[in-house]
């Protein structure tokens, strides 16, 4: 072993450590001070208490923003994941002109910024004389969501052997029984994966709520709302390490059913002894 | 073997499939009667799959008709054909337990509990899987996984069951006992069978009739020994297994026979083959290796000629010669059982071929 790679050995391993606690040392903060008797995010810490979650059912604003997330996250995640059923379905089933410059285009919004996007959104959408509101927020996190459920649903559909189909067909069942009974069943993991993951980036997705929602508020818009007044810093930690436990609880789930849906399309060939 | 008296169950009249200007399937005209094991056997892209596609439905031909049992099948959907298919991959439901992979189709006809029940475990036996109605598909063995399929398939009592490369992923032992099993099952349920197949082996043992299909067309229909003994020409004989092509000159051709002068086999009468074409006075014979035989000391034939053994080949069970004839532009090919010690023939070695005439078959090009 030379001098070199005895030296990147021995602290590529420390340089690791320090990069995933750079990375999340920020967001552990964030629970830790919830948690903390004193009303500024301070150490030392003065005690332990759960007031600032208790405070928070209180909060008519706080449940009004709720709701509307709520309300927002599932219908986005639900038109996304139709949209994207039909998009995934097509990209992995057929062959056809313009395939690949469609499926870049579908996946852009993932790298395009989102200020971006969301203001060219709202020239519009004043333009078609629309009123902002919680219609207009879905609208926009549909955008958002859609190439984040397609690439989970793509690899639902990639592997999934077509003679699956036609065996349904050719034992009597019609293209949509085929649907319910055999593609459904076998794509509800993934489709419930690409449900979670929906939710989950509406849910955190704070752009296109705060300029497309009007005078709706969603949680992310009301955080920030609440930033400026330092007296309620403690509830928004609380609030936010509510956030951040939902989110990972979802998308942990999320990525478990991707996982179990693309390991029983792939064990249907009949070349496994 | 069929009685000639069984009705036609599939009526294929000029079938052509077409993608644009390549033709999987090429004007295919052919009956295959009830009860019968028929075998649609080539090389890959030859379109047997194609063919067999069309008749379950999941393709339509470009032109032509296609009837089952008499009625035709003319935008009649897979769904509501009274054909089933073993699919290659078998394409087990991986949701769905044993059981419930044999009663998918069953669910769609409303039989009742009970009768269902009575159905599954009928066909879980007839192919030797009783009891395992609870195993999960993805538990399965490839043989086993091979079995489901052909329940769920025979299950629907259809009138043609369509098996395509059924055989094709199970290993060589597993293979040839699923051969013999597959036959039995067949005369047991008299349905008709109908297998597509790469392996002219598998297609030799099984099938009461083949087609031999080459780039979209059939060359040749008829019985396994009359395809392998009487190939139409060069690429059929060349497919079904090993054959000596012989240059001989045409001397007399009429309505049924043709009469050939050859270096090696001299003055030759034999069956004109269909197409046959003789390109000017050339034509072409040929005889399969096995049907010539080393004949030992003072062994003789009615038909025989001399040669010298220019390579040999062990193959276990046989021994594969290579011999020169004088007058021949290429050497015979023989294939010799082992139980005389063809196997210790030296390179050299001056030997006697015996053979019937009748083995020397005339091929179209």
């Amino acid at each position: 072993m030379s001098a070199a790679r005895r030296l990147a050995a021995n602290w590529l391993p420390a340089y690791a450590a320090l990069f995933v606690l750079f990375l999340y040392l920020p967001v552990l903060l964030l629970p830790i001070f919830s948690l903390n008797s004193s009303a500024s995010p301070r150490f030392p810490l003065t005690g332990f208490t759960l007031k600032w979650y208790a405070g928070l059912p209180k909060t008519p604003a706080l449940l009004d923003a709720a709701w509307n997330s709520l309300v927002v996250g599932v219908s986005a995640a639900v038109l996304a994941t139709v949209l994207g059923i039909c998009a995934a379905r097509a990209l992995t089933r057929y062959r056809f002109r313009g395939q690949r410059a469609m499926q870049g285009l579908i996946m852009a919004p993932l790298v395009m910024p989102e200020i971006i996007v969301a203001v060219s959104i709202l020239i519009i959408v004043l333009a078609l004389g629309m009123p902002l509101t919680l219609f207009t927020v879905t609208l926009g996190h549909v955008l958002v969501c859609l190439p984040y459920s397609i690439s989970v649903l793509i690899s639902g559909f990639e592997g999934f052997d077509r003679s699956l189909e036609e065996a349904s067909a050719d034992l009597g069942e019609t293209s949509f029984g085929t649907f319910r009974r055999v593609t459904l069943p076998m794509m509800a993991p993934a489709i419930i994966s690409s449900l979670l993951v929906g939710f989950t980036i509406s849910l955190d997705d704070f752009m296109m709520a705060f300029f497309l929602g009007g005078n709706d508020v969603t949680l992310p818009v009301y955080i920030w709302g609440q930033l400026r007044f330092a007296a309620r810093l403690p509830g928004v930690l609380a609030l936010g390490t509510l956030l951040l436990v939902a989110s990972i609880v979802l998308l942990t789930i999320a990525e478990l059913l991707r996982r179990r849906a693309q390991e029983r399309t792939q064990t249907t060939g009949g070349l496994l002894a | 073997m069929p009685e000639p008296a069984t009705r036609p169950m599939i009526e294929i009249e000029t079938v052509t499939r077409s993608y644009g200007d390549f033709h999987a399937l090429d004007r295919a005209t052919l009956t295959i009667r009830e009860g019968e094991f028929f075998s649609l056997l080539g090389p890959s892209g030859c379109g047997k799959t194609t063919l067999l596609r069309l008749i379950a439905g999941f393709d339509q031909p470009t032109s032509g008709t296609i009837a089952i049992d008499g009625q035709p099948m003319d935008g009649i959907p897979a769904n509501a054909r009274p054909t089933n298919m073993v699919f290659q991959s078998y394409a087990i439901f991986p949701h769905l337990n044993v059981g419930e992979n044999v009663a998918y189709g069953l669910k769609k006809m409303k039989l009742g509990a009970a009768e269902e029940k009575r159905r599954v475990d009928e066909a879980l036996s007839m192919v030797s899987l009783a009891g395992l109605q609870n195993r999960g598909a993805t538990e399965l063995s490839g043989g086993q996984r091979q079995r489901v399929a052909l329940a769920r398939a025979l299950v629907m009592r259809p009138k043609v069951l369509l098996l395509d490369e059924p055989l094709s992923a199970l290993d060589k032992k597993l293979r040839e006992q699923m051969q013999v099993e597959l036959r039995r099952l067949q005369q047991a349920v008299g349905i008709t069978f109908i297998l597509v197949t790469h392996d002219q082996y598998e297609a030799l043992a099984m099938s009461d009739r083949i087609a031999v299909m080459f780039g979209g067309r059939i060359a040749q229909v008829s019985t396994p020994k009359e395809i392998y003994q009487r190939p139409v020409n060069r690429q059929v004989a060349d497919f079904l297994g090993g054959m000596n092509f012989i240059r001989a000159d045409l001397v007399e051709e009429n309505g049924e026979s043709i009469v050939v002068d050859t270096a090696a086999f001299g003055r030759v009468r034999t069956d004109k083959p269909r197409a046959f074409a003789a390109k000017g006075r050339e034509a072409t014979l040929g005889i399969r290796p096995e049907r010539l035989r080393v004949l030992w000391d003072d062994a003789t034939a009615k038909h025989e000629i001399a040669g010298t053994v220019v390579e040999r080949h062990y193959f276990g069970e046989i021994t594969h010669l290579v011999v020169d004839v004088a007058g021949m532009d290429k050497p015979l090919s023989v294939t010799e059982t082992n139980d005389f010690g063809a196997d210790d023939l030296p390179l050299g070695a001056k030997i006697r071929l015996g053979y019937d005439p009748d083995a020397l078959v005339a091929l179209a090009d």
